[in-house]
């Protein structure tokens, strides 16, 4: 795989909020403006960074039963870092993003990545994917910002954006503002991509869990005969 | 994709039997029908208390949806569904959950939130799991607290004021709990203005006769059952009236309860919604009941001084399990065993 390739598929094809659907514990959670959101990614993106050289380099001395534990005590390291760092020179962003800075340490994407890509690539390659996986995150997180931020605060980085008359609407900056933001802009990056699709002339399959055919409202008809058989429902 | 099922009017009334079988006629656009005919007395009072500006609400929610739902059809390529009024129904709920100081942009904006994020996003008519004209006015309590509350005191048509606002009875009364006040200071309007209307409230929530006639005319025209509405107040009077007895100097009279705030508009037109409310008796129950304990709860001891919209959207989301746990029996089949392992042993 090419370094292109890799650098570029963490930002689109594979980003880690829009695609995968990864590390959305903090991605709902610290996003209220875009301030917020690019510190939690560029933080984020350079735990990535460090784990996935770290683990790319000693990938040959890690035993695999105790891999996990390894690669943890690695991410920990890196967080604590940013953690100290944010403390000292970013100490208002640091306030504000609060508990979800140690909890880095949790972020699936991060595991994922050490596990999925370090572990088996080498470290040039794990470092331009740590990279690209990182920005693709950072994207993620300050574009969701930028939207509830402009909606729920009527601000873009703390500069107004609407004129006074113009009330913001506070549930875009509370927590079901996260999910409402998140699900429009998912719907608009499968809008997105099935024109691309079409363009390209090919054939384009929306997320299985997209599709009607799993989607439990469409069939509640046939779902409550099939609940019939199932011998869960006599518990 | 088969016909939801919701869609169907009152499942147990069907008869299983061979065919041919007739259609009773009724359909999605004659239930619209009769509920927003239901609405018509609650909605002539309103407008009767708050004036042209209560029309005004009324004309633009209406308008909103109807735009939103053709937007929407359009978007979506479905099928034009504006002539089965469901659109224009929940423009009229809508309305009635407002204030009627509402700015025309909050209006417009609750109309889109209902049509775009209440509905269509599910598929439309029939799947939505939540009642479309409540997830607007929670959005829209939640994002604008301070327009969403400013309630106007009725003035009547041609009285001179344009408007005067005050706290609604059980915001009034609310406060008074905060500040440890006792409730015979504070001014609660007396069970007959709350009766007719004359109280400070949103658009369609301020009579409780006019809205006590138009579900009883839905009950009569067989659109809604007993179950829920009555599950639902009584709930709330059983809750609100040991609180009060517990307590008359801090909890309000289950009477004022009952009468006051949005409880008759929620449990007969908002909670009994066909597509978000369980289709059975049993289940139906369950539901009324489930509103009435949780808007209780809400309304003495949450932090919003009215709690009908939270609950009944709260109960909407249990619908589903509430459904399958209340199927009836097949016929010839078995009794369910509750604990078959136990009774083998």
């Amino acid at each position: 795989m090419s370094y292109a390739t890799t650098f570029t598929r963490g930002i689109w094809k594979e980003n880690p909020i829009f695609r995968l659907l990864l590390g959305l514990c903090p991605a709902l959670a610290v996003t209220t403006s875009v301030e917020n959101g690019l510190g939690m990614g560029l933080a984020s993106t350079f735990v990535l960074l460090c784990s996935n050289v770290i683990v790319s380099l000693l990938r040959d001395f890690i035993p695999r039963k105790v891999r996990i534990p390894a690669y943890i005590v690695v991410i920990a390291s890196f967080v604590t870092i940013v953690d100290l760092t944010m403390h000292a020179y970013f100490f208002e962003l640091h306030r504000s993003l609060g508990l979800f800075i140690p909890l880095i340490v949790v972020n699936c994407i991060i595991l994922g990545r050490a596990e999925a890509f370090a572990s088996r690539n080498p470290v040039g390659l794990a470092f331009i994917d740590g990279l690209g996986m990182g920005l693709g995150f950072t994207l993620g997180l300050a574009v969701l910002g930028g939207v509830r931020e402009i909606l729920g605060s009527g601000s873009l980085l703390g500069f107004p954006v609407f004129g006074a008359s113009f009330p913001p609407a506070l549930v875009m900056i509370l927590p079901p503002g996260a999910f409402l933001g998140l699900g429009l802009l998912l719907a608009g990056m499968n809008k997105l991509e099935e024109r691309r699709a079409i363009r390209a002339g090919e054939a384009y399959e929306p997320p299985r869990e997209m599709d009607c055919g799993s989607c439990v409202l469409c069939n509640l008809a046939e779902n409550l005969n099939e609940v019939e058989a199932k011998p869960l429902d006599r518990v | 994709m088969s016909t939801p099922i919701k869609e169907c009017i009152a499942v147990e009334k069907l008869v299983v039997s061979a065919a041919p079988h007739v259609h009773s006629g009724q359909d999605v656009r004659q239930v619209m029908r009769d509920v927003i005919l239901a609405l018509l007395p609650a909605v002539l009072v309103g407008i009767w208390y708050f004036g042209v500006d209560a029309a005004r609400v009324l004309i633009l929610a209406v308008g909103g949806c109807l735009f939103f739902e053709a937007v929407m059809n359009r978007l979506l390529k479905r099928p034009s569904t504006l002539g089965n009024l469901s659109a224009a129904l929940t423009g009229v709920l809508l309305a009635m959950n407002m204030p009627s100081s509402s700015p025309w942009w909050l209006v417009l904006v609750g109309t889109g939130v209902a049509i775009i994020l209440g509905k269509a996003i599910y598929g439309g008519l029939g799947y939505n799991p939540f009642n479309p004209a409540l997830v607007a006015r929670v959005l829209l309590l939640i994002s604008f607290p301070v327009q969403m509350t400013r309630w106007v005191v009725p003035q009547g048509l041609g009285t001179g004021f344009d408007a005067a606002t005050g706290a609604t009875p059980l915001g009034a009364a609310k406060e008074a709990a905060s500040l440890g006040t006792p409730l015979a200071e504070v001014g609660v309007p007396g069970s007959m203005d709350l009766l007719l209307g004359n109280v400070g409230g949103s658009f369609g929530e301020v009579s409780a006769l006019a809205l006590l006639a138009g579900g009883l005319f839905l009950m009569w025209r067989g659109i809604i059952r007993w179950q829920i509405p009555v599950g639902f107040i009584g709930a709330v009077v059983l809750i609100t009236g040991v609180a009060h007895l517990a307590a008359p100097e801090k909890y309000l009279d289950p009477l004022i309860h009952v009468l006051a705030g949005g409880l008759i508009l929620g449990a007969f037109f908002m909670a009994t919604d066909m597509v978000t409310s369980p289709v059975t008796r049993r289940g139906m129950l369950i539901f009324g009941v489930g509103c009435g304990v949780l808007t209780a709860v809400i309304r003495l001891w949450g932090g919003y001084p009215e709690g009908v919209s939270f609950a009944i959207l709260l109960m909407n989301a249990a619908t589903p399990l509430i459904d399958r746990y209340t199927r009836p029996r097949v016929f010839g089949g078995q009794r369910r065993q509750l604990f078959a392992d136990r009774s083998e042993s």
